[in-house]
């Protein structure tokens, strides 16, 4: 059986896309055999992030409505050859995700990898509802930023109503923040949210921090999953997460930025 | 205190602002999250029949749910209108 988690937020643009295939390449890269899914349809881009758009034929709604099967459908990764991706249709509307569907993809899948990651997309609607629906496992992507936050405590507050967990009385899905964008240097100033401001309106497990970093932009203009940028700070903040994720004691990084000079000079505080 | 705590401090912390106001924001939309959803239309029922004998304004009625560990309590709140008004409009 397959573990299925949902990377989500509520708020559009905070990094789900990004997190979700860095991750999906970090569990890969760690041996286990993944696969991941974009829900968002009709505006798909996780096959952009993971620079595979030119080899898309066949897409998640084909899988679903039987027009193709699922071996058809999946692309392998170019990079890793346990990274399978399962693309959404750029022209169906929304509605062509049933739950039904849906779950069934989910439990073929489900016989054949250890982690299935679904690239939830933004807002409450049906594709949102129908990514986190069959989790076990949520990573909530929050920013630390003031629309972000509440969004994030709003899809909370799903995941523990609307889920199959929830509805069979199961134990719940298990909610791990990720708070991304983190500017550690803006928050000494007071001028961003911090780490313990958020998690005193969420308090989740953190699985990570990842800072603001321009190397996020890079590895998604050459459709290169920023984690396999083992330079970049983000992609070692992601390296982390998978870690943590998969059972290793890291201590947190990324909190309290690099000390400038100036700061220095005139005594900053830690 | 170093020279650049003194500028600092001359400016209001954004960050601290941003914290309170999702404080009570969450506070509050937390409150309605785990209300049954049969809330607004038992309101709105209420209302219905409270009005066949008394004339009551829509925000006269206030239904609150609350939740803790042992006990779910349904408050209802009707503010009457003043006795002269009440009986004016029974009669007329």
């Amino acid at each position: 059986m397959a573990r299925i988690i949902v990377v989500t937020s509520g708020k559009g643009g905070v990094g789900k896309t990004t997190t979700s295939a860095a991750i999906a390449m970090g569990l890969a890269k760690k041996g286990h055999k993944t696969a991941v899914i974009d829900f968002d349809v009709g505006l798909r881009n996780l096959d952009l992030i993971l620079g595979c758009e030119r080899r898309v034929v066949y897409d998640f709604i084909n899988v679903i409505n039987g027009e193709a099967s699922l071996n058809q459908a999946l692309i392998r990764d170019k990079n890793c050859n346990l990274l399978y991706i399962l693309p959404a249709s750029q022209t169906r509307d929304k509605d062509a995700l049933t739950q039904e569907g849906v779950g069934k993809v989910l439990d073929e899948l489900s016989k054949d990898f250890e982690y299935i990651v679904c690239d939830s997309p933004a807002g409450i609607e049906k594709g949102a509802n129908l990514a986190l629906y069959f989790a076990d496992d949520a990573f909530v992507v929050t920013n630390p930023e003031i629309s972000s936050v509440r969004d994030s405590d709003r899809m909370l507050g799903i995941l523990s109503s609307k889920s199959r967990r929830a509805e069979r009385n199961e134990e719940p899905i298990k909610e791990y923040l990720l708070l991304t964008r983190y500017d550690a240097d803006r928050v000494k100033l007071g001028e961003m949210l911090s780490l313990e401001d958020v998690q005193e309106i969420l308090s989740l497990e953190l699985l990570g921090i990842i800072p603001e970093s321009k190397s996020v932009l890079s590895a998604s203009n050459a459709g290169m999953p920023v984690i396999l940028d083992e330079k970049s700070e983000a992609g070692q903040a992601y390296a982390d997460v998978v870690a943590r994720y998969l059972g290793e004691k890291l201590p947190h990084r990324f909190i309290d930025g690099k000390q400038g000079f100036l700061r220095r000079l005139f005594g900053g505080r830690k | 205190m170093s020279l650049l705590d003194y500028f600092r401090s001359s400016k209001p912390k954004t960050a601290s602002l941003a914290k309170e106001r999702l404080q009570i924001l969450v506070a509050h939309e937390r409150s309605y999250r785990n209300q049954p959803s049969y809330l607004p239309q038992l309101q709105k029922e209420l209302l219905e029949v409270i009005r066949k004998y008394v004339n009551v304004d829509q925000d006269a009625i206030s239904v609150n749910f609350e939740q803790d560990e042992n006990q779910e309590t349904l408050e209802l709140n009707i503010v009457l209108p003043d006795f002269q008004q009440t009986n004016k409009t029974i009669n007329s």
